[in-house]
């Protein structure tokens, strides 16, 4: 079965303040429906690696592949739309747009992919909402709603154009251990009853144990889960 | 691709939650495009009245004949005398009528050319005005009245009295505003002038007149035609001066030396007659434009600051959107059309400020000696400065905001999102 993210020999060099090697020779696959988690240390490279991977950063040595298409060296342009079709993101902190309601939040990478009428995307988006069960914030302004909310619309705007794999950086990081529990419940379900392929940044190890593989970082390096 | 509806839509939502920030940036397009069309409405109007009080008083060509001393002297004819050095003294002018020779014909075959809009007859004839014992020097100008007042609008500078009163009497007379102060004449009185040859002739005045040059107005008048050429003795085809207004202004020199060619009578186009005119206009109207265009550039530096202001407070917008699929290209437009959503607001806001302004203006009273049909101040309401004011708000706004809306398309979100 073809990986859904593979990724070969990726190298990262930061020139700026001094030279450093913070991303040393990764490779590994995530098979579809598998949730991975990376761990590691403050400054192990990890999230700089999921940057790569999430192909936001295109400043890098090696090969990456999604769905067995490299993707390494595409214009940004086509990146944007790789990002809007397959990847969906969640992060620690930003999560929305504050000035927009809830569900333009969540409808807006859909309607910038516009493979759907409007109609449509409202339908999913409500759908979507739902599915975390968070239907009644639908019409709020996001920034009135607390910060475990956020994260829950977060979660349903990366899922609104049925991307084939979620990242997160941190996603539980910026909350209690109810809502941290939640978010878990959430890719959990999603991982099974959708078949998404999850790949999550954490310093949680509760979090991490639960997850299908933990591939760990250290310096730079992957020290175990990536065979 | 870019959709068009889904940026806007954000560029508006961005627009109506910072309200102060928005009305801010349009109120400077505002106030610059308000104070544009305030400023080029009233300085080309008080150009316009400035020009007229020029042009409505000179013809664009004035065919006379000219008292000078022949071109070729008797001498220079003699072949005996070609190639030596020849020097004559005391030249005198050469003994010439005033009148124009065919003028009748003249003036006939320029009403038919294409180019000319109207030609008018004018005997100029020196009189004295009588009062008791004083005789006063001065100019009765015989015109073709009703012509006169339809192409330099004579009418406008009679301020007692009408040219269809001088027309429909056959001894009327427009008096000159200071004559009939010095003489102490109304409107309906009678004033006695002779010819330098001798006879009295009583003219019944019809109006007054007023060109707002006291040296015209203390000594000039004007009578019809016919009364003028019965005063001086002089058949209907003594004519002195044949006046030409034609449709463009810029044919009147080429016209002229066309005319002085063919004719053999001084032409003397309206550029030659009032050099500086044209110099007063133009230096004008580049004040105007600097002053104008130094406004719409103070207007420019505030959206600029406005923009970069709002994308620093945009930044994680701009992250969250480039990490859910928008482009560069679609960051930038976004910005770009909060830009140009500010200036078309602000451009109209600006135009409508300048036309109450303009209107206010226009209602002032502004009363001069020189124009006496001019009660209010000049306002030239041109349908072309709002087209060029909302014109420039447009890409003024435009290259304010290029600058920040560039940033924002290469702003790159990871390190934004790492940033904090």
């Amino acid at each position: 079965m073809t990986p859904v993210l593979e990724c070969s020999h990726i190298d990262k060099f930061f020139t700026k303040p001094v030279n450093f090697h913070v991303v040393k020779d990764i490779s590994f696959k995530i098979a579809p429906g598998e949730f991975a988690s990376i761990m590691g240390k403050s400054g192990s490279g990890k999230s700089t690696l999921l940057y790569i991977l999430s192909t936001m950063d295109t400043e890098y040595e090696g090969s990456l592949f999604l769905k067995g298409e490299r993707i390494t060296g595409k214009s940004r342009n086509y990146l944007s739309l790789v990002r809007s079709q397959h990847i969906g993101f969640v992060f620690q902190f930003h999560y929305l747009l504050g000035d927009f309601s809830v569900l333009d939040n969540i409808m807006l990478p859909a309607r910038k992919l516009a493979r759907k009428s409007p109609e449509e995307i409202r339908h999913d988006a409500h759908e979507k909402l739902k599915l975390l069960n968070i239907g009644h914030l639908a019409e709020k302004r996001a920034n009135r709603i607390s910060g475990g909310e956020k994260q829950r619309v977060a979660i349903a705007r990366a899922l609104i154009n049925d991307p084939s794999i979620l990242m997160g950086d941190e996603p539980t990081g910026n909350l209690d251990s109810y809502n941290s529990e939640n978010v878990f419940q959430i890719f959990r379900q999603l991982k099974e009853e959708k078949g998404i392929s999850l790949l999550v940044v954490t310093h949680d190890l509760d979090f991490a144990e639960r997850t299908d593989r933990i591939l760990e970082m250290e310096d730079g390096r992957m020290v175990s889960g990536h065979q | 691709m870019t959709q068009w509806r889904l940026i806007l839509g954000i560029a508006r939502t961005h627009l109506l939650t910072k309200m102060k920030s928005t009305v801010t940036a349009s109120l400077g397009v505002t106030f610059g495009i308000g104070a544009y069309i305030t400023l080029v409405s009233f300085m080309t109007g008080l150009n316009k009245m400035l020009d007229d009080l020029v042009l409505n008083q000179t013809p664009h060509i004035h065919l006379y004949n000219e008292i000078k001393p022949s071109d070729t002297q008797p001498i220079e004819r003699l072949a005996e005398f070609r190639g030596d050095l020849l020097a004559i003294q005391s030249v005198r002018p050469k003994q010439e009528q005033l009148k124009i020779h065919n003028a009748l014909p003249i003036l006939e075959q320029l009403r038919h050319d294409s180019r000319v809009l109207g030609a008018t007859p004018r005997l100029r004839a020196q009189i004295f005005y009588l009062s008791g014992s004083q005789d006063l020097g001065g100019v009765l100008m015989g015109v073709d009245i009703l012509e006169e007042d339809r192409l330099s609008s004579l009418g406008d500078y009679i301020v007692e009295g009408s040219p269809q009163a001088l027309h429909n009497s056959d001894n009327g007379i427009i008096l000159g505003i200071g004559l009939a102060r010095t003489l102490s004449l109304s409107v309906g009185d009678r004033v006695q002038v002779s010819t330098p040859a001798g006879g009295n002739f009583p003219l019944k005045i019809v109006g007054f007149y007023q060109s707002g040059l006291a040296d015209i107005d203390n000594s000039q008048s004007f009578a019809e035609l016919q009364t003028v050429q019965r005063i001086l003795g002089q058949p209907k085809d003594y004519i002195t001066d044949i006046n030409l207004k034609l449709h463009q202004i810029e044919q009147a020199v080429p016209m002229a030396r066309e005319l002085q060619n063919r004719l053999g009578i001084r032409a003397r186009d309206i550029i030659e007659a009032n050099a500086q005119f044209e110099t007063g206009t133009s230096i004008r109207n580049l004040i105007t434009y600097a002053v104008s265009i130094t406004l719409l550039i103070v207007a420019g530096f505030g959206i600029y600051n406005i923009l970069n202001m709002m994308i620093y407070e945009k930044m994680n917008d701009i992250a969250i959107l480039k990490a859910t699929g928008f482009t560069g290209g679609d960051v930038k437009n976004v910005f770009m059309s909060q830009a140009m959503l500010i200036g078309l607001l602000g451009g109209l806001m600006g135009l409508l400020i300048g036309l109450l302004l303009s209107r206010f203006i226009d209602t002032l009273p502004f009363e001069t000696e020189a124009l006496p049909t001019i009660k209010t101040f000049p306002v030239n309401h041109n349908p072309w400065y709002y087209l060029i004011g909302i014109t420039f708000a447009l890409i003024s706004t435009f290259i304010a905001g290029y600058l920040p809306s560039s940033r924002a398309r290469r702003l790159d979100p990871v390190q934004i999102i790492r940033g904090n």
